[in-house]
């Protein structure tokens, strides 16, 4: 039960975007379309899960004062050798993908997962969170990327719906991205308060 | 174990141990890559070109060539600040059984959105686009990524030719339809193909046009 609570904790209660409001530069960024978000998110959950694992292994052996440089050039490190093994073993996830991955070691939610989450507590729970965590970020990417794909492209997952002329230009560019980031926030925040 | 204390020693020691596995990791990993990121690279040109030349069976001799400013005052008079180029354009002549039958051109732009893309471009022998493929670019996705989509088709399908007039978008007066809201890939996308078409009119300049590919 506690495990699931981990777990669920990153979907809505402790949202990364929407209530934590960490990670802005790639969610405000990548999500001109719903593919977009959606493959930036998995990326992110991908490493979130494995380097939440693997701080928490390092945890006893790295100082408190010295952690969070050590803490980044852990994630680095795993991001860039993640990078690697993608673009010379699976060249076709590359191509969809090559270009968030380098985004993900200045995203702050990996620091942040890795501070206030897997520094504390054991490898099993640290690694759920990172899962939940991800989740969270993945489905709050591609629904800021679906509205966005849907008023200003007219389409969604790359399927036309929407005639060219109703497009409304500025939701593909960054303005765009911060008036539905803000709509949705107080959507979600209302959601919330009335439950 | 329990957790390490914050004393000088102890951190010199975590940090040193954690730097060091670090670079040995990524340069191991980067070691175990490199061939395959190669061979993946090489492959996608390989792809480019058969895209950019259809219909061709035959030889290809590969002509590395650096554009001077002067090259490209020559290629378009109006330029008034043209600079020397610091990396190569390379011009793959194309020779089936009748001789030359055009060029792919592997070529690059540096004023792209996000600094550099590479592209290939097919020219038929007298400088016609036969078509364009992006080699790599990380322009803006959902925007400047459109130089990937079917936008590039009008290159081949209008049947321009850089060779005898430069391209440029059509805010700049000229006939390239730009992306919209993506004026600056455009332009570089433009810019990539005329730098291909003058290092192919200077390869052409030097080598007979009819001589025949040389055994590979």
């Amino acid at each position: 039960m506690k495990k699931l609570r981990i777990l669920f904790n990153g979907i809505l209660k402790e949202n990364p975007i929407f209530v934590l409001v960490l990670g802005m530069c790639p969610t405000l960024g990548v999500t001109t379309s719903a593919f977009n978000g959606f493959g930036m998110g998995v990326a992110t959950m991908f490493v979130l899960m494995l380097s939440n694992a693997l701080i928490s292994l390092l945890k006893n052996f790295i100082p408190d004062m010295v952690r969070i440089p050590a803490f980044i050039v852990v994630i680095a490190t795993f991001v860039s050798i993640v990078d690697l093994l993608i673009q010379g073993f699976v060249p076709a996830l590359g191509e969809s993908l090559g270009l968030f991955i380098p985004l993900i070691v200045v995203n702050c939610i990996v620091l942040g997962r890795a501070e206030a989450f897997a520094s504390k507590n054991g490898v099993l729970d640290s690694m759920l969170d990172g899962i939940g965590m991800g989740l969270g970020f993945t489905l709050s990417l591609t629904l800021i990327g679906s509205v966005r794909e849907i008023l200003g492209s007219g389409s969604i997952f790359g399927f036309q719906i929407l005639p060219e002329s109703t497009n409304i230009l500025v939701f593909v560019l960054a303005p765009g991205a911060f008036i539905v980031l803000g709509f949705l926030m107080a959507l979600i925040r209302h959601l919330q308060k009335t439950e | 174990m329990s957790k390490k204390e914050s004393t000088l020693m102890n951190m010199l020691l975590a940090l040193l141990v954690i730097a060091t596995v670090a670079a040995a990791a990524l340069a191991g990993v980067y070691l175990l890559t490199k061939d395959s990121i190669d061979k993946v690279q090489d492959d996608k040109e390989q792809q480019a070109m058969n895209n950019v030349l259809p219909n061709f069976n035959g030889k290809t001799k590969s002509v590395g060539v650096l554009l001077t400013a002067a090259d490209k005052k020559a290629a378009n008079p109006q330029l008034t600040d043209a600079k020397d180029d610091k990396d190569s354009v390379y011009v793959n002549l194309a020779y089936d059984q009748n001789g030359l039958f055009g060029a792919a051109v592997k070529t690059y732009t540096d004023k792209a959105f996000s600094g550099k893309f590479t592209i290939m471009v097919g020219f038929d022998q007298e400088g016609k686009i036969l078509g364009t493929a992006v080699i790599s670019a990380s322009e803006t996705p959902g925007l400047g990524d459109k130089i990937k989509s079917d936008w590039a088709n009008q290159f081949k399908e209008k049947g321009w030719n850089p060779v005898e007039k430069p391209l440029s978008v059509n805010k700049d007066g000229g006939e390239v339809q730009a992306i919209t809201a993506a004026t600056i890939s455009s332009r570089a996308f433009c810019d990539a193909v005329n730098r291909a078409a003058m290092a192919y009119q200077k390869v052409l300049n030097v080598e007979k046009p009819n001589q025949k590919g040389e055994e590979k």
